[in-house]
């Protein structure tokens, strides 16, 4: 184990002070600039445009859902087509650009006491390409024949053929470039964020005195350069098949009444590529969240993170894990069924490590100093939804239980709360935290506590009861639920209601939106460090931080993040760049 | 405070909505009781962990609020607890995997007086063929597949000719016989789905998947398409009656074989409609869909 002393707790910095890029104008300094925070903010303000447009398909598709035969323009095509770019940004363009384009920007460089990212220019770059993608996906809505509507899982034979919105239009050509144009963009970005941790960090940050937001994001940062490759060739391959008539993915099959050109191509394959990044991408989503919320959670209940190696090491394990899982997502696709035993097995033992880190969320609370501010009860209501969507984890992971639950509105609501509610309540808590660090002000209060209290009530209204349409039998992905013997007359009242809530907590939203720039200039003015935490992008000189975050001298780094009420110590909180022989971290005892 | 109450309210709430609500699965109609036996084992174990876990944060939340002259205590590492928690953890996984991979080997382990069946998926029907006399099915292959042989059976095959054939229409199975249900699809991927019956499997084009049960009481179940296959998925219902050995009789002596079916019509002329819908014609489908 890393065990530094204070005096050989100064290493000599690995990168020696490097010319920054300065801007020279408007133009350099606010569109195309090379500063990280410049960049976060582009990536945020991007994703969270791009995450208006799914919750208004979101709100389509529950219009559907609710109020079935009321809205003549929700042809079933219509409804494909908005599940399909719904999830697809939902996963991509807004979570995965969230936390890895958004927050790893901001906070990678600042957290490990950094002057920027080490290539400042490609990670420019990785923002506009990612723009790109964002516009040629946006584009399809204006293509002949309207987006993809594949499902977000976009599996042939049918996302290429004519049943399928798009299919045989500009839809599924524009979404594979899109993604394509994501992945290269992402690619330059995800670079940078591993390198800056590995080679940028100050001196006395030791990767073991490294804030679990930095682990979790590099953690996410490096399954993701290995698994959207997988993905990247899928969607070549797609395209192919679809441009030129090869057949990676299309057997002989029959189409519209005709025998088709294709032959001898298999679309497991491609369901077994877009999985091998899929599952690690459910954790490119969590861990950043993980870390954060890690975060979050310490520095509010004013309390060291309990298990700080053990939480480390159980984020580098779940990354390893999610490697070996992807095909339980496959148990009933026809793959040889023995493989069922292998990946139920892997798929439960990933279960130890991510109980371990809710135990330790918890424990984290045991005997601290809990202040119940926004970005706490946040936190808290991620590990309540974290756990709730966890656990229903363990039903669709032990493969004969998933049989008859899979294709079923019980994974819709598992896999929307523990990778779509549970991230995003972390997102919410995390910028009404860093928010007075990125203006200088702090976001209004009364607004935020409206905000959670309607988005964490609904959004567990919405997606607790969907289990038990699951249960029933529902199936997912059906544009009308008409017919269905299956569905009593209460359970299309569910229904109803489950849609009525997620109108609501969309509007909560707006709020959100309104209090984000109502704030910018009328928020309560916030100083340097208005929650006391002990990293280091509360210990700059200026807020929000210049360019260059740290002013003439890099901080030299003393103790681990998470020196909180350290017995002896005068404050309830000591920085990581204050000296002294307090607190200093989980290997030796308090002093 | 608020938020202590609520946490307790969504534990209370919670196991209350599971044990009253209206909402819960479909009786069953198969021999996959055992499915149900583990996902209820599931329930407890998850729901026991839930309820605690919640329940704890809320005593915590309560009992460590923030007031005047707190302060934390500093405990980084608890070796023992954290070994204790990871141990009892494993032990419930466990307690999960063992019986579902018990049931699991059942499920991919065919009984060997099981009937094989077949189901032939195409946008947006199911249709269905079951051995003749001879107790074999003929081979098929997706490239034979025409208007007149919509299924795609192998035309020269001699096992093939005394199939019974059930072109988008509904499959009869007699209750107590073990099935196993070969899966074929001509166009996309499919799924062939009976909620009652709780077993599923996708259908996929040029590969023939399966899956096994038995029926155990009688009935009309609901055929329901479990994997999105185009713009026609929700609509892509079918139907399959469980009959006793007697009705069961009677029915397939209604049927007809492939051989039947595939012989050169005797009164065809120009003027006939065509007699039978074959299944190809998508366009007459779309329409029917845009006008729903």
């Amino acid at each position: 184990m890393v065990d530094v002393t204070p005096a050989d707790a100064v290493p000599p910095a690995e990168v020696g002070e490097v010319e920054l890029y300065h801007p020279h104008s408007w133009w350099t300094k606010y569109v195309f600039s090379q500063d990280a925070k410049v960049i976060a903010v582009q990536y945020s303000a991007t994703a969270t445009a791009i995450g208006l447009v799914a919750l208004v398909l979101s709100w389509l598709m529950r219009l559907q859902l609710g109020f079935p035969g009321t809205f003549d323009f929700i042809t079933p095509q219509a409804y494909y087509q908005f599940i399909t770019v719904h999830g697809m940004i939902m996963v991509i363009y807004l979570l995965t650009a969230l936390f890895l384009g958004g927050f790893g920007n901001y906070l990678i460089p600042l957290m490990v006491g950094a002057r920027d990212m080490v290539f400042p220019y490609v990670n420019m770059l990785s923002y506009w390409v990612y723009l790109l993608a964002v516009l040629v996906l946006v584009s399809s809505f204006f293509a002949p024949g309207g987006p993809t509507g594949a499902g977000w899982t976009l599996y042939p034979p049918q996302a290429i053929m004519s049943g399928t919105p798009g299919g045989q239009d500009w839809g599924i050509i524009l979404m594979l470039s899109s993604l394509i144009l994501f992945i290269i963009g992402f690619t330059m970005g995800g670079l940078n964020y591993v390198v800056t941790v590995l080679q940028g960090r100050t001196r006395g940050m030791t990767l073991m005195r490294l804030p679990l937001t930095v682990w979790g994001i590099f953690t996410a940062t490096v399954m993701a350069l290995l698994a959207f490759p997988a993905l990247f060739v899928a969607c070549v391959m797609m395209l192919l098949d679809r441009l030129l008539g090869t057949s990676f993915f299309m057997p002989a099959l029959v189409e519209m009444g005709e025998q088709s050109q294709h032959n001898g191509g298999s679309p497991i394959l491609f369901q077994h590529l877009f999985w091998f990044f899929g599952h690690p991408e459910v954790y490119i989503v969590a861990l950043p969240a993980f870390g954060i919320v890690s975060d979050l959670i310490s520095t509010h209940a004013r309390k060291n993170i309990f298990g700080y190696r053990m939480m480390v090491w159980a984020i580098i394990a779940i990354g390893a894990l999610s490697f070996v899982v992807w095909a339980h997502h496959m148990y009933v696709s026809g793959m040889n069924p023995y493989f069922g035993f292998f990946f139920a097995t892997t798929t439960l033992i990933i279960a130890v490590p991510t109980a371990i880190k809710v135990y330790n969320w918890v424990l984290t609370l045991w005997r601290g100093d809990i202040h119940l501010t926004i970005p706490m009860l946040f936190a808290l209501a991620f590990i309540v939804t974290f756990i709730n969507g966890g656990l229903t984890g363990l039903f669709l992971g032990n493969v004969v239980v998933d049989v008859p639950l899979s294709d079923t509105m019980f994974v819709v609501a598992h896999f929307h709360m523990v990778m779509g509610v549970a991230p995003i309540l972390v997102i919410f808590g995390a910028i009404y935290h860093w928010y007075p660090k990125v203006t200088g002000r702090m976001l209004d209060e009364t607004l935020g506590r409206f905000h959670f209290w309607v988005t964490f009530l609904g959004a567990y209204l919405i997606f607790f009861p969907m289990h038990y349409l699951g249960l029933m039998g529902v199936p997912r992905r059906y544009a009308e639920l008409t017919d269905m013997n299956i569905m009593t007359e209460s359970a299309h009242h569910l229904n109803s209601f489950i849609s009525i809530m997620a109108f609501i907590v969309g509007f909560a939203q707006m709020v959100f939106l309104f209090n984000l720039i109502w704030s910018i200039r009328h928020g309560r003015e916030a100083g340097g460090n208005p929650w006391r935490a002990t990293t280091l992008e509360w210990q700059t000189p200026q807020t929000p931080p210049a360019h260059g975050n740290f002013g003439k001298e890099l901080p030299i780094v003393y103790r681990w993040a998470y020196d909180y009420s350290v017995p002896g110590a005068k404050e309830d909180f000591i920085p990581q760049n204050v000296p002294g022989s307090f607190g200093l971290g989980p290997s030796r005892e308090p002093a | 405070m608020a938020i202590v109450l609520v946490l307790v309210l969504i534990v209370v709430g919670s196991v209350l909505f599971h044990f009253l609500s209206p909402w819960w699965w479909t009786p069953i109609a198969s021999n996959w009781d055992y499915i149900d036996h583990t996902i209820i084992i599931t329930f407890w174990i998850t729901g026991i962990v839930f309820a605690a876990v919640v329940l704890f944060m809320a005593y915590c939340v309560f009992r460590f609020r923030h007031r005047e002259g707190n302060r934390a205590a500093y405990e980084p590492e608890n070796k023992r607890l954290e070994s204790w928690l990871m141990i009892v953890t494993a032990a419930g996984v466990t307690a999960l995997l063992v019986p579902g991979l018990f049931v699991w080997s059942r499920f991919v382990t065919v009984p060997s007086d099981a009937t094989a069946i077949e189901v032939v998926a195409q946008q947006w029907q199911w249709s269905f063929r079951l051995p003749g006399k001879d107790g074999k099915l003929g081979t098929s292959d997706t490239r034979d597949v025409t208007a007149d042989n919509p299924l795609g059976v192998a035309p020269k095959d001699p096992h093939g000719q005394d199939d019974i054939l059930v072109e988008a229409a509904d499959l009869h199975l007699q209750v107590g016989k073990p099935v196993k249900v070969l899966l074929r699809s001509i166009d996309v991927l499919h799924d062939f789905y009976i909620p009652e019956f709780r077993a599923k499997m996708d259908m996929i084009p040029g590969s023939v998947t399966y899956f096994w049960f038995t029926p155990t009481r009688t009935g009309t179940f609901q055929v329901l398409c479990a994997e999105l296959c185009g713009q026609g998925h929700p609509l892509m219902h079918g139907v399959v009656v469980v009959d006793t050995e007697q009705d069961y009789l009677a029915w397939l002596g209604q049927q007809q074989t492939f051989a039947q079916l595939s012989a050169p019509k005797q009164t065809g002329s120009a003027n006939q409609p065509p007699a039978k819908t074959s299944g190809l014609d998508v366009a007459a489908k779309l329409e029917t869909l845009e006008a729903r």
